[in-house]
């Protein structure tokens, strides 16, 4: 980072930075004052209704309309021939090899379909419930073609999910750091090894089942077509919709308003938000499409659905010597937006904390007949984190060793720092040492220990384990460069611009598009604090195309160490040109003059004037200095030169009741580091949701399917997420090593919970009841298969 | 989730609706009573029921509330959970009945859902019929031919079956008093918000140390509840002794057909039987927390 002003910055104490501000988008969003997407209700508006194949694979032979046509209320009912010349085909925006092969995608099927739920008609009408109606009535006739449901199945090609494919694999990506340079061959280093340990580990499907369901509204009328989607990210969106539909990126105006969650799961191009657009323009009136719950569990893109292959080499010592990872990654049907980069982005991650020096790492991207998979929440990295936790303590049985005492011998010390990792990406900063002790310490992990052996030996029911998840990640997506090397279609800097009212009121424009996360806070504190004016006082705006006009959107806990770096830029450039004004006013030099608490002060004087004061001079422009142009407004774009590495420690105390397979969270310990904090509260949330998301996918979360390819779990009776009463009291704590990628300090918060949390979880059920056996269990860990794992170990004599 | 298109009436009296019902009948309507709600819109917004004629059975005075009949208690059909779960005389008499209803869903579907549609709509998983049918409830529904009375072991005839034909309504259900009973409902759920993936009503009278009668209500281990009967013999005479429990509800699957879901397999509910059974009768008898 080299473009901050750091002599313009006040050095004294930081009013802001730090404080625990309530949120101000807050009072909007729980008094219903919020703008959600299906809130909106424009002149005219219609409805639409999407019908959707009840089979995972098959071939459409006829379509009747002429019902559904006839419904009261129906202005029309469109099917995928009907489109088939506007369509286009959805976008794919990361080709991870060369040869990657991928089915074309129209929003609306017109031969064949691939998956439950893939759209084949849309009927737009007068009302909701008139379209709902009138999409009983369109009558498809199908060819039922063999569906491909498991992973390792599709792999072996028997069946094919697309007719179109010769094979179910899109592309495999390889990374080897012999041939990287990275580090050593993984074949001789595993070969030269005490031991070597192998596992298969599953990650099951997982729906991110946001709160607000997702929602389209397109407006044509006009120059431009607007369109409302709750969506993370409206800047990409418009973009892929001209690239996609060929209208002019000028001529598109998106606009995200309130929206309601998205953990990854709305950074998207949808089929439906094509659709709405292309209804909306052929009736030349608006259009809106909400789904529905179940629409929104069955076709919204899924997350994680892995199978890890891994062997790890160690010394009997338990110094690791390499890492092999085979991955089969099950795309679902279709390629969406990055699709196929998830699990890559999970490659730079299965070294962790951890500095062996031979590493390779295999992905087969794969298709079956389910709905697409794509970002969630940490997006590749708690795959990695879950694999290689979990085979740290598979090592650790292996050698008789306590788990924190394994990776202790094999964590980069704080000494080393930067540390060039075995997977090509240089981590700045961290203490790994720092964040365990804490944890430990909090945790009382020699107490709990003690407890666990006099459960074990007493025989108790209840028995106890300790699960152990140091990890880090990177974040902060992404330098440019780095996104380009791995071929992705764009780059990873953010945008800002700070603009000063005449009033000294401060507006910043910010192209990370919030959905949840608290910008309007956060952004408002760093400003207040560089410019020195009052955090009231700042508006942030953001989400619309065309009050912010240049941005990539909130994903990959990218927004403050992006977003957040290019507001403070802008900031910086502000100062500079107020500074220029000021002195004029003042009739002294710039070098002059101390810019602390909102205002300038020449040196040694009492004379100042408040940045307020010069805002008004600029919009009066009486008095300007010469060839200075009336306005305080900024802008800038920041593009990392690095990923920001949060890393920590976490420790999970979790009961099990041998008699009914019951797991409970005992404890929970938590120490992050995640650099320099803006707003502790708001990192409390992010640490305390994403805790509960990780935890989630270990013990509740499962999309089922039945072998014809309908989702089993298709509500919330059967795709159990969890509430308040079902979590622990967390004890969370934190550790500040500041990045060095960026000005603060920060590193990013959004995923960390999420991607730590899953292996402390599954690590500690199989510590509470490893010695009886069992060695695995499948995620997530019910009762059920944990008692039937019990059942198992019993019978083939685990028992000890 | 829109309904297909419905039409509605609130009648205030039952004859009222009884004739809407016969109507309803007569022109081959599907129809349908609505209680609290809490299971018939949802199927009905995911288009599984679509009745052409919803009758609300809310603005009918004198279908809610509890009477005292000496020896018995009358539960109005449309008394909601949350009363079912804090009203004094349940909580006196039938204490089996607010435990049960405590654990249904959340305070939001207790406020609505009610008492009587829980068991006319019998659904395997809910939480009321095992403890009306381990009470021994009396089901008082009237029809076109007016009132009948049916025993609780003739109710639950079948998966969401029960003895309330087409035309008729449930008005109320008498339970007797269990004065002196120990009482637990133990519920098995992953999440606590959850239908019942298996859990146990127990009603326990012990006498001089030994425990004279047990009944146990079973939840999810069949099409319709069941009652626990080899467990219920093996206890009666059986020491207030946490080993002799256990050693009786080991039987507690016995004629039970559980079907396999996403929560368990039949094998694994027909273990948890056992489990919770002897939890809760130990929790009945004051041994909570006794674990061997
Ligand atoms: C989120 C959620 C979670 C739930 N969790 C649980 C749980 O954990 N345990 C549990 O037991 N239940 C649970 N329920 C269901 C709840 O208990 C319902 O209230 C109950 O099953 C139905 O009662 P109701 O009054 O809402 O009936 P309604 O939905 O109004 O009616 C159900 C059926 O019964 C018929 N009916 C209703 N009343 C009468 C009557 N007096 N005479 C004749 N027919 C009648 C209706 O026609 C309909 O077919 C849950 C429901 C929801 C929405």
């Amino acid at each position: 980072m080299s473009t901050t002003t750091e002599s313009a910055h006040s050095s004294g104490p930081s009013p802001e930075i730090g404080k625990s501000r309530l949120r101000k988008e807050d009072a909007r969003l729980i008094t219903g004052r919020s703008r959600y997407t299906d809130n909106m209700v424009l002149p005219g508006m219609l409805h639409l209704a999407m019908v959707r194949s009840p089979y995972a694979h098959a071939r459409i032979t006829n379509i009747e309309l002429t019902e559904a046509k006839a419904a009261p209320g129906v202005f029309a009912v469109l099917t995928g021939t009907d489109l088939a010349a506007e369509q286009g085909s959805l976008p794919n925006a990361w080709p991870v090899t060369p040869d990657q092969k991928a089915p074309a995608h129209p929003a609306v099927a017109i031969e064949e379909v691939a998956f439950a739920g893939e759209i084949v008609a849309v009927v737009i009408a007068r009302s909701a419930a008139a379209a709902r109606d009138a999409a009983e009535l369109v009558d498809v006739d199908y060819d039922e073609l063999p569906v491909v449901m498991d992973l390792e199945e599709a792999f072996t090609d028997a069946v094919l999910a697309h007719t179109s494919l010769e094979s179910n694999k899109s592309a495999t990506w390889v990374f080897d750091s012999a041939e990287a340079g990275t580090g050593t061959s993984i074949e001789d280093a595993l070969a030269a090894s005490d031991v070597v340990v192998e596992r298969t580990l599953y990650q099951q499907r997982l729906i991110p089942a946001f709160m607000e369901p997702r929602s389209t509204v397109v407006d044509p009328t006009g120059e431009q077509i607007t369109m409302y989607s709750a969506t993370q990210i409206p800047h990409i969106l418009r973009v892929m919709l001209a690239l996609t539909l060929g209208i002019p990126e000028s001529k598109l105006r998106v606009i995200a308003p309130d929206v309601g969650g998205g953990f990854g799961g709305k950074l998207q191009v949808t089929p439906e938000e094509i659709i709405t657009l292309l209804a909306a323009r052929r009736m030349g009136k608006p259009c809106k499409f909400t789904e529905t719950r179940s629409e929104s569990l069955q076709v919204g893109h899924h997350g994680r659905a892995q199978v890890q292959r891994m062997k790890i080499g160690a010394t009997k010592e338990g110094i690791v010597t390499g890492l092999s990872v085979n991955l089969l990654a099950d795309m679902g049907a279709y390629l969406g937006l990055i699709t196929s980069g998830i699990p890559i982005l999970g490659a730079f991650m299965y070294n962790s904390i951890y500095k062996f020096p031979a590493y390779r790492f295999e992905c087969n991207n794969i298709f079956t007949n389910k709905p697409w998979t794509d970002a969630y929440r940490g997006a590749g990295r708690p795959e990695a984190t879950f694999a290689i936790e979990r085979m740290m303590d598979e090592l650790a049985t292996e050698l008789n060793m306590d788990p924190l005492v394994l990776r202790e011998k094999n964590w980069i010390k704080h000494t080393e720092f930067p540390f060039a990792t075995v997977a090509g990406l240089e981590y700045d900063t961290g203490n790994y040492e720092a964040a365990t002790a804490k944890a430990v310490a909090l945790f009382d992990y020699d107490g709990l220990r003690a407890e666990q052996k006099r459960r074990r030996d007493a025989g108790a029911t209840i028995q106890l384990g300790i699960g152990v998840s140091t990890f880090t990640e990177m974040c902060g997506l992404a330098p440019s460069r780095v996104l380009g090397a791995l071929n992705y279609a764009a780059g990873g800097w953010e945008h800002a611009q700070v603009r000063v009212l005449p009033t000294g009121n401060v507006e910043v424009v910010t192209g990370s598009s919030a959905h949840g996360q608290g910008h309007e806070t956060a952004w408002s504190q760093l400003v207040a604090d560089r410019l020195g004016v009052p955090f009231e006082n700042v508006e942030v705006l953001h989400g619309d195309t065309q009050v912010s006009q240049r941005g990539l959107d909130t994903y990959g806990s990218r927004s403050l160490t992006v977003g957040g770096m290019a507001v403070l830029a802008a900031a910086d450039k502000v100062i500079e040109k107020a500074k220029v004004i000021a002195a004029h006013l003042m009739e002294a030099s710039e070098e002059d003059l101390d810019f602390t608490n909102g205002a300038f002060t020449v040196r040694g004087t009492d004379t100042s004037t408040s940045f307020s004061e010069i805002a008004f001079a600029v919009f009066s422009a009486h008095n300007m200095p010469d060839g200075v142009e009336p306005n305080l407004d900024s802008e800038a774009t920041f593009d990392p030169v690095n990923f920001s590495y949060p890393h920590g420690t976490h420790l999970a105390a979790m009961e099990v009741d041998t008699e009914t397979g019951q797991v409970k969270v005992l404890k929970y310990v938590c120490v992050d580091d995640i650099g320099v904090v803006v707003n502790p509260m708001i990192v409390e949330g992010q640490v305390h949701g994403g805790l509960a998301q990780g935890i989630s996918q270990a013990l509740y979360e499962e999309a089922v399917y039945d072998d014809a390819g309908t989702l089993v779990s298709g509500s919330f009776v059967d795709y159990l997420v969890p509430g308040a009463p079902d979590l622990p009291h967390y004890i969370t704590a934190r550790t500040e090593t500041p990045a060095t990628s960026n000005q603060l300090g920060a590193k990013g918060v959004g995923e960390a919970g999420t991607i730590a949390s899953t292996p402390a979880i599954v690590n500690g059920v199989l510590d509470a009841i490893r010695h009886l056996g069992v060695t695995d269990i499948k995620m997530p860990c019910t009762p059920s298969r944990v008692w039937h794992a019990l059942q198992e170990a019993k019978s083939t004599g685990g028992v000890q | 989730m829109i309904p297909s298109a419905f039409d509605y009436a609130a009648p205030t009296t039952v004859e009222e609706a009884l004739a809407l019902l016969a109507g309803a009948d007569a022109s081959g309507d599907d129809v349908k009573l609505l209680a609290g709600g809490q299971s018939l819109i949802p199927v009905m917004k995911l288009r599984l029921a679509d009745p052409s004629l919803v009758v609300d059975l809310g603005r009918i005075p004198g279908l809610s509330g509890i009477t005292d009949n000496g020896s018995s208690l009358t539960i109005g059909a449309m008394t909601p959970h949350h009363v079912m779960a804090t009203d004094p005389l349940i909580a006196a008499h039938v204490p089996l009945l607010s435990q049960a209803a405590a654990t249904v869903a959340d305070p939001q579907v207790r406020h609505r859902g009610t008492f009587g549609g829980a068991l006319v709509h019998a659904d395997p998983a809910g939480d009321m019929p095992a403890p009306a049918l381990a009470m021994d409830a009396v089901f008082n529904i009237t029809g076109p031919a007016g009132p009948r009375s049916v025993e609780a072991a003739g109710f639950f005839q079948g998966y969401f079956t029960t003895a309330v034909e087409e035309g008729e309504i449930l008005t109320s259900i008498t339970v007797p008093k269990f004065d002196g009973w120990g009482s637990h409902y133990e519920k098995f759920t992953r999440v606590a918000q959850q239908w019942s993936i298996v859990a146990v009503a127990a009603l326990v009278r012990v006498e001089g140390g030994v425990i004279a009668e047990a009944r146990l209500g079973l939840t999810n281990m069949a099409s319709t509840p069941l009652r626990a009967s080899a467990t219920e013999a093996a206890l009666a005479g059986c020491a207030v002794d946490a080993e002799a429990i256990a050693a009786a509800c080991a039987h507690a699957a016995e004629g039970t057909d559980p079907a396999s879901d996403l929560n368990g397999d039949a094998a694994y509910r027909r273990h948890l039987a056992t489990v919770v059974a002897r939890r809760a009768v130990l929790a009945a008898v004051g041994l909570q927390g006794t674990r061997g």
